[in-house]
């Protein structure tokens, strides 16, 4: 039997697009033989990752796959064997060592050489490019010595060799540009401003403006000459004034090839003869030379696919770009230029800083368009995938640049937020999804996982930071998730063992443990479950006081040294003269630090814990009652004086803060509330910043919720509108259990919204129109919680057993703790700095 | 195994004095020391009150629990939530810092600690 000779592919050009080829090319069939001609004396490496030669990495280390890879692949290599002739007629191509090659199909990726341009003296010694190995291996040699060096082009290359010659240790480099400013094809006029500020920082002195007309020296260069008159005395040069593809085999076989270079391709790929291919560099697609790896890898996988019987076909690419520079960030992505009419742009300058950024948004405020980044590019990939995914934009798309004010991070949530189709790693056209995959499926957790997986950050390696952050945001999610359940002792949710402590009617800790967990339990669920316990039955905590986070044990708020400090409740903020002179004289008698709090109350400091019982005691015969200020429950109900005595005042807000207080005072939340009434709209009791606030309108009350102060500020969201009083509470009494029953362990109104499902929408129609049919149940378990209000003062001052534990030393009852040390100030005390 | 130190033991308080499953600090010898009456468990264990993180005489004040497959007994600092093994004293949170940990024995309703 005589086999059939498989049909021959020869790629010209054993470059980065010409290997990626035969990459592409052989995992999707054996059904060619492939033949490679390289000119250069090694095999094909990462000319993106070239600087890093300089920074120590070896050729090895560079190369994209070692040369084994081609013999276990069975490619016939010929390297140091440039093609000189290919013969259409007879399918042959010509190599300079005399070999004749046929093919079937001929695949060009010949790329494209530096442009020198024709200035007379760049034949001089001293004078280079930067392409090759071998470029890199001159400028290092030339660098050793030199005092002064110069870069010709001040373009994203020509930048990058000046930083290289700054880090080979050259003592002056300068940058010549002819155009009036640095990077004219990336960037924008204010940009290349900025961008040429921070350069010169580093040391990099730079020349606009200048047209180099002779390189003057005997062989070797020791000055430039400028049209300008000026001259600069240098001993090296390196050339980066553009890339000029390499379209000369195409010219002389007759191939169609473009006015300004480049061998003219169609969306497949296919240049003048069908069965000879161009991609990379020396391709010309659409009047486009693309000068970047990741398109170049994208005309490998056309022509893989075309070969294949596929129909991939090559319809442009995106221009973006990061600058490697060290030192400086410098990135540009979709449209960096477009203006007014078709885009609005946003700015944000600072010049101390040495930052500029500018993003275009569409007309409509819908889109992204593009933008440049200086001095700061760490939001590139977010917006780069922004624009790339069409993604609509937040209301305030200047975040997108500023950043969310108040410092928060946001772009974790960022990355996660894009959907799975997005290209994240283009170079070897990874999306989000498959990143996301390896780490859920393959257990994946390192970028250098990633690589070894997928490949994703093994081409340009731009994306590398987005995949660090995919990683993490997942392995987050997945921890999230994790954290979802309780602890490790505990395999429920908080909302789960809320339903299943309910229906088991499981009253005590120990009693839930031994049903539904294990181990002996810890510090996280102790509390949890005492809180889901107390939103159950609201039976006394005391009754289980070792469960409870120390402060709901000692019923007051452990500070530095391990005193407690006492707060009355003090409900709106009403509080007699009678009842004012009982907290001094109390505060006096125990020595306590006093001071107004910002929930219109009294706090007292400094109190030992064998003082407790009596201080209260005192507190309570003058008819106070705790203030749960230690407590996951509701603070204060702020208010302002409303229509009482102010002449704003529509109702009357007081009243209806100390009314509400008191219904809710002492129920145990899943983390604190707090809430405010405003007799109107000036707010004078910052009613929208509490997890429920409300303001007096003409009609009623505006009913607000799940806002927040603290770390990180919230506004609350409007729930109801004019409602009068009946109603408020019972969409109150509906809201705070329904957000009792259901947020995770320690979650704030504000965040559990945030996560809600639906959000408001969903919040209003359960709450509002009971669209789960659970409100009436709310109520009544609400109810259920405010008629066992007690003070839990009052009961340890009244049961000898439990006040007895309020000691510091079981075996001395009368003995304070000596470590508790204060100091004065302004007339009071405070503990000693720890 | 540990050499056999000769411990005095410390008459200190009754076992009804320390709340089930959790801790209460007693004055021994002049020092602040932290006993953990086990409930769940039928043990004891006593360690130095001190939280060596911000130097706090908080611990037995602090919740107790167990962690890991091996229910590795541990309290949990009221302050930061640093949490110690009440075998070894040893911080669980990975730092340096470590406490002590003295013998406990319940005798007749009476707990002694194990002075070196
Ligand atoms: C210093 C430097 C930094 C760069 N940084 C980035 C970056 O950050 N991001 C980015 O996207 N891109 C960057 N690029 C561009 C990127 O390297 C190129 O886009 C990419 O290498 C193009 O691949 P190619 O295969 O088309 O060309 P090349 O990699 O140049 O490969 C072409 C190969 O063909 C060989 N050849 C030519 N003619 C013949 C012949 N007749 N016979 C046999 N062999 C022949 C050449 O010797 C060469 O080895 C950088 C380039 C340089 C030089
Ligand atoms: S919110 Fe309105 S009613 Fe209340 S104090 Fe301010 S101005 Fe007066
Ligand atoms: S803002 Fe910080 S420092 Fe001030 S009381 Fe609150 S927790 Fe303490
Ligand atoms: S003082 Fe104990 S954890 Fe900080």
């Amino acid at each position: 039997m005589v086999l059939q000779p498989l049909p021959t592919v020869v790629v010209i050009g054993n470059g980065m697009v010409g290997y990626k080829f035969c990459e592409k090319l052989l995992a999707k069939t054996q059904a060619f033989k492939l033949v490679v001609f390289g000119e250069e004396p090694r095999v094909a490496y990462d000319r993106v990752h070239l600087c890093e030669y300089f920074g120590g990495k070896t050729a090895d280390d560079l190369l994209l796959a070692p040369l084994q890879w081609y013999h276990d692949n069975t490619i016939t290599l010929h390297l140091g064997d440039p093609v000189q002739e290919i013969d259409r007629a007879n399918r042959t191509v010509h190599s300079r060592g005399g070999l004749v090659q046929p093919y079937d199909y001929l695949v060009l990726a010949t790329g494209s050489s530096a442009f020198v341009p024709d200035i007379p003296g760049v034949e001089k010694a001293g004078v280079m490019v930067y392409r090759t190995i071998e470029d890199l291996e001159e400028i290092k040699a030339y660098a050793a010595t030199a005092k002064r060096g110069a870069v010709l082009g001040g373009g994203l290359l020509g930048l990058e060799a000046a930083k290289a010659l700054l880090d080979l240790g050259v003592p002056e480099t300068h940058v010549i540009e002819f155009a009036p400013r640095l990077m004219p094809r990336q960037i924008d006029a204010a940009g290349s401003q900025m961008l040429q500020t921070k350069l010169e920082a580093l040391g990099l002195q730079i020349h606009l403006s200048k047209a180099t007309s002779s390189i003057g020296g005997e062989d070797t260069i020791d000055a430039l000459h400028f049209g300008d008159g000026s001259r600069l005395e240098v001993d090296m040069l390196v050339i980066s004034a553009g890339i000029r593809p390499r379209d000369e085999l195409a010219r002389l076989a007759g191939l169609e090839v473009g006015l300004r270079g480049g061998i003219v391709v169609n969306d497949e790929m296919q240049t003048s003869d069908p069965r000879i291919f161009a991609i990379g560099e020396c391709a010309l697609h659409g009047g486009m030379i693309y000068g970047l790896v990741a398109p170049g890898y994208d005309m490998a996988e056309v022509v893989a696919s075309q070969l294949t019987q596929g129909a991939r076909a090559f319809t442009g690419y995106d221009m973006s770009s990061k600058l490697k520079l060290i030192g400086v960030d410098v990135a540009s992505f979709g449209d960096p230029f477009i203006a007014e009419p078709h885009s609005r742009s946003i700015v944000f300058e600072d010049a101390h800083r040495g930052v500029y950024k500018r993003i275009n948004i569409s007309p409509d405020g819908k889109y992204l368009l593009g933008g440049v980044l200086i001095g700061d590019a760490e939001a590139y990939n977010l917006l780069l995938q922004t624009v790339n995914n069409k993604i609509v934009l937040p209301p305030h798309p200047e975040d997108l640049i500023l950043g969310a004010r108040g410092g928060e991070a946001t772009e974790g949530a960022g990355v996660l937020s894009l959907p799975d189709e997005a290209l994240v790693c283009s170079c070897e056209a990874v999306t989000k999804g498959a990143i996301c995959g390896a780490v859920t499926e393959l257990g994946i957790t390192t970028v250098e996982g990633m690589k070894k997986c997928n490949k994703a950050g093994t081409g340009c390696g731009g994306c590398v930071p987005m995949v660090k952050d995919l990683i993490q945001g997942t392995l987050l999610a997945q921890g999230a998730y994790i954290k979802n359940v309780l602890c490790e002792h505990f395999e429920y949710s908080r909302q789960e063992l809320f339903d299943l402590l309910k229906i088991n009617d499981i009253r005590t800790y120990d009693a839930a443990l031994d049903h539904f967990g294990r181990g002996d339990g810890c510090e996280t669920c102790k509390p949890a479950i005492g809180s889901i316990l107390s939103g159950l039955w609201n039976d006394l905590i005391v009754k289980q006081n070792t469960i409870q986070d120390t402060n709901d044990r000692y019923l007051a708020n452990i500070q530095k040294g391990g005193s407690y400090s006492v707060v009355p409740r003090i409900a709106a903020g009403e509080v007699t003269p009678e009842q004012l002179m009982v907290i001094g004289r109390v505060a006096q008698k125990y020595g306590l630090y006093t001071k107004i709090t910002g929930g219109q109350r009294i706090d007292l400091f400094g109190a030992h814990v064998s003082d407790l019982p009596d201080i209260w005691e005192e507190l309570i015969n003058a008819g106070f009652e705790s203030g749960h200020a230690y407590g996951k429950s509701l603070r204060t109900v702020k208010s302002c004086v409303g229509s009482t005595w102010c002449r704003f005042g529509l109702h009357d807000s007081v009243s209806l803060a100390i009314e509400i207080e008191n219904r809710y005072k002492g129920i145990r939340s899943p983390h604190k509330l707090k809430s405010g009434v405003s007799g109107c709209v000036r707010e004078c009791a910052e009613a929208q910043a509490k997890d429920f606030g409300i303001i007096a309108t003409e009609k009623g009350w505006n009913l607000y919720v799940c806002g927040n102060g603290g770390a990180k500020p919230q506004h609350a969201q409007l729930l109801a509108t004019d409602v009068d009083k009946e109603t408020l509470v019972r969409y109150l009494d509906r809201f705070l259990m329904f957000y009792i029953k259901t947020a995770d362990p320690l979650m704030r109104t504000a965040t559990w919204l945030n996560k809600l499902e639906g959000g408001l929408a969903y919040l209003k129609n359960v709450v509002i129109n009971d669209s789960l049919g659970i409100c009436a149940e709310l109520e009544a378990e609400m109810a259920l919680l405010i008629q066992n209000y007690h003070c839990e003062w009052r009961e340890v001052v009244e049961n000898p057993e439990l006040r007895r534990q309020f000691t510091h030393f079981v075996n001395a009852p009368t003995l304070k703790d000596p470590s508790i040390e204060f100091e004065p100030v302004r007339g009071q005390k405070i503990v000693k700095a720890w | 195994m540990e050499a056999v130190i000769d411990v005095t033991w410390v008459a200190v308080c009754r076992a009804t004095d320390i709340p089930a499953d959790g801790g209460a600090c007693a004055l021994v010898e002049g020092e602040q020391v932290a006993i953990f009456n086990f409930a769940r468990r039928g043990e004891w264990y006593a360690t130095q009150n001190l939280c060596p993180h911000k130097q706090q005489m908080a611990l037995a004040r602090g919740m107790i629990g167990s962690t890991g497959e091996a229910c590795e007994p541990k309290v949990a600092c009221p302050f930061h939530k640093r949490t110690f093994s009440l075998l070894t004293g040893e911080c669980l949170n990975g730092e340096e810092c470590s406490i002590q940990t003295y013998p406990v024995k319940v005798e007749d309703g009476v707990v002694y600690i194990g002075w070196a």
